[in-house]
């Protein structure tokens, strides 16, 4: 699946809903429905308030789905994050007189099984996450 | 993103409802800050979140946005009612140490 969205907050609920929606085939769980949303929800946050902190841009989303994990890339051609090392620190903001939390990155590390960003300062930041269905059952199973 | 309060003798009731997210956020603070202005002086604000389906950062930001307010007001502010996964990230961001969860 390709989705290619204006980033204006109010795509927000679609975008999270779509890669829900995506990932139903392979049975997710409710909790982990809602950890795929939540942290879609902040990767696509992100591009809004810092990727296109100055204006309006495209996100795109990529997902796709290979041996029960679901795999999804989110993409801006924003102004990208100078440090990234430093961004992924639980409750760092660059946008604190904003009420940010700072825990956007570490929602998505803690909520998805696989998590990598690349960016390039200037040309954009692609979040690249996936997550393993059933896991949680398999290990209360044994 | 829907917001309602009521007071209760010394305690502010503010129910929320709906998705807590970048979008309804902005929206919301300065409708919940006009209502906490209302109730200045109470002793405890509590926020329900029964009818919250989703919430992110950009809603932690928010309650802690309110609860930077109420401290000016010296009025302690409590969460109640979140649901499975309100209480995931609310847990992980250790937002309960600043208004504990009732």
């Amino acid at each position: 699946m390709r989705l290619k969205f204006l980033s204006r907050s109010e795509n927000e609920v679609f975008a999270r809903n779509a890669v829900a929606a995506f990932a139903l085939p392979l049975n997710p769980s409710l909790a982990e429905i809602s950890d795929v949303k939540t942290a879609v929800s902040e990767a696509v946050t992100n591009c809004i308030v810092h990727g296109y902190a100055k204006g309006e841009g495209w996100i795109e989303i990529a997902c796709k789905t290979e041996d029960g994990c679901l795999f999804v890339e989110i993409a801006d051609e924003g102004r990208g994050i100078e440090n990234v090392e430093e961004a992924l620190t639980p409750f760092y903001t660059t946008l604190a007189e904003e009420e940010r939390s700072g825990m956007g990155f570490t929602i998505m590390q803690t909520f998805m099984d696989g998590f990598s960003v690349h960016s390039v300062p200037g040309g954009g930041t692609v979040v690249k996450m996936s997550k393993k269905f059933g896991a949680q059952a398999e290990s209360d199973a044994r | 993103m829907q917001m309602q309060s009521s007071r209760q003798g010394d305690n502010l009731y503010v129910y929320l409802a709906g998705e807590l997210d970048e979008h309804s956020v902005s929206e919301m603070r300065a409708q919940a800050d006009r209502v906490i202005d209302e109730h200045a002086g109470l002793s405890r604000a509590i926020f329900n979140l029964a009818g919250v389906k989703f919430m992110d950062s950009t809603g932690i930001g928010f309650l802690i946005g309110r609860y930077k307010k109420l401290r000016q007001y010296g009025m302690a502010m409590y969460l109640e009612n979140p649901n499975a996964g309100a209480d995931k990230i609310l847990s992980l961001s250790g937002v309960y140490s600043l208004m504990p969860k009732i």
